[in-house]
């Protein structure tokens, strides 16, 4: 414990928490909507999206890459979700195509004009999220808090229009709901979560930020709210505990967030098990 | 008074026309069969009906003062909603999801509104369950009381019945009966001929050559006659 505490007195500490419980704790409010959509893998699709922006960000020399990687993410991310329905390339495959596809020319890029020395260090980086947490600066956290607030209010204002057109929306079409903008609002505020999110856990693990506490939770709890509420703290709790066990046994920190919620998910399962049925 | 006519509709797709020259008055309180094989168009009717897709040609009015928000749609049961984690209180209060406007939370009163539909359709002991955990007939009430949220003059239902046992079927039946002596106007789509001749009062037939006329004209001179064999009424 001291350790921690002795680790929480320097401020790049104290910003990765923030930052990390931030991202968990938005990243967990869509997870249900995009597991019942079929929609579990676009967090892995869109955050490779994310890393072939990042390589053209990074060769072209753009001091602030989120210039490029947001406007490209959120772009990808209306296409597949508010498209999906109608296109010739239906949703698993095209989200498919389009997270090999980015993957490949991202490191094609980063390859070809690659300036760095250690490129298969970056590579890797980006892909597993690496230190980067650990070396935020602070408006990079402002920055998340206020993507954060703001995905909050529009996921609380809308909660109610989320749930329907997520359970029918054939139904709330009829009832006179702007289903399309609705689905592009989802998409739109999933892509911001997933390029916030690659800071923390990289990009090849972003889909377990989503899924997790989403499948978990709809083990043990009965209504929509109830679900909604307990992935939010299933996340937060994962990401707290996966941050500070890295710093005690000095492990990566994405993979020891996301390790910690396959964990808590088994318990769930369990906990499902023994209350259900 | 009608309250929902049809003139000269034609149904289909860019690429091809399913069928033309359809044209019917619905009025307060009849109760539409709509009959026709598979992919001959009956939900694309229906999503015409709602102003949901645009006719190739002709055109759908309503009168006697019908607004789009009475007309409420009961789809058919998705893949999805089969395991959706929501308590059957919530989806039935979603059915007034469309009187919300820019407001982002339901009233007080829509609550009440809710608890009554539920009482109605016999579901509201229910109102803590997981929608997933409810038997097929159960869902299907509950759909029910979430339309009738939605809109209180027209119901048009999507094969309400597909995938129930027969006597749970018949139950389903006898609640919306009991909702068209309450006024409700009813339009359903069904594959099941015996329940049309026991309750409708008219039929359309979907098909190349599409037809409308009241049950009696409809199992005596037109396409019914084919199902003639089919045992009246009765107990199905």
């Amino acid at each position: 414990m001291d350790i921690v505490i002795q680790y929480l007195a320097h401020p790049f500490v104290r910003y990765a928490f923030i930052v990390g419980i931030l991202i968990a704790f938005c990243s967990s409010l869509l997870g249900v909507t995009l597991v019942l959509k079929r929609m579990s893998y676009i967090g892995d699709g869109l955050s490779h999206v994310a890393f072939g922006a990042l390589a053209i960000a990074s060769v072209l020399k753009l001091s602030d890459n989120m210039i490029i990687i947001l406007p490209v993410t959120v772009l990808c991310a209306v296409l597949l979700l508010a498209a999906g329905q109608n296109t010739v390339i239906k949703g698993d495959a095209a989200i498919a195509m389009l997270s090999v596809g980015a993957l490949a020319f991202g490191y094609l890029l980063m390859n070809i004009f690659s300036t760095s020395s250690n490129l298969a260090g970056d590579v890797c980086s980006t892909l597993f999220g690496s230190t980067s947490i650990l070396t935020l600066r602070q408006n990079e956290v402002y920055l998340c808090l206020v993507v954060s607030v703001v995905v909050v209010i529009v996921f609380v204002l809308f909660y109610n229009k989320i749930f329907a057109v997520t359970f029918d929306e054939n139904f709330a079409k009829a009832s006179g709901v702007r289903v399309g903008f609705y689905n592009v609002l989802i998409a739109v505020i999933i892509a911001a979560i997933i390029v916030m999110a690659m800071n923390l856990v990289g990009s090849l693990l972003i889909s377990a930020l989503v899924i997790f506490p989403a499948m978990a939770s709809m083990r043990v709890f009965k209504s929509f709210r109830a679900v909604t509420i307990s992935s939010a703290v299933f996340s937060v709790v994962c990401a707290a505990s996966g941050i500070i066990i890295s710093i005690i046994a000095q492990t990566p920190v994405g993979a020891t967030i996301v390790a910690c919620d396959a964990v808590m998910f088994g318990l769930f399962c369990a906990l499902g098990r023994i209350t259900g049925k | 008074m009608s309250l929902i006519s049809a003139q000269n509709l034609t149904i289909g797709f860019e690429d091809r026309t399913l069928y033309r020259n359809l044209s019917f008055d619905i009025n307060a309180g009849d109760y539409c069969f709509v009959i026709g094989e598979n992919g001959a168009g009956k939900t694309t009717l229906m999503k015409t009906i709602l102003g949901l897709r645009k006719p190739v040609s002709g055109s759908v009015t309503t009168s006697d003062g019908l607004k789009p928000d009475e007309i409420g749609y009961m789809p058919q049961q998705t893949v999805v909603q089969r395991d959706f984690p929501a308590s059957v209180s919530e989806i039935v209060m979603s059915g007034f999801i469309g009187k919300l406007g820019r407001r982002p939370f339901f009233t007080a009163e829509q609550r009440r509104l809710a608890y009554s539909n539920m009482e109605r359709l016999g579901v509201n002991d229910l109102a803590r369950k997981c929608y997933r955990e409810l038997s097929g007939g159960q869902q299907q009430r509950v759909l029910l009381a979430r339309t009738l949220c939605a809109a209180s003059r027209v119901l048009l239902m999507d094969e309400p019945v597909a995938g129930l046992d027969p006597y749970v079927t018949e139950e389903f039946y006898g609640l919306v009966s009991g909702l068209n002596r309450e006024g409700i106007t009813i339009i359903m789509i069904s594959h099941d001929i015996p329940a049309a001749k026991k309750y409708a009062t008219h039929i359309l037939h979907v098909k190349d050559e599409p037809s409308y006329m009241t049950k009696d004209d409809y199992f005596k001179r037109g396409h019914g006659a084919d199902f003639s064999i089919v045992r009246d009424g009765g107990d199905c």
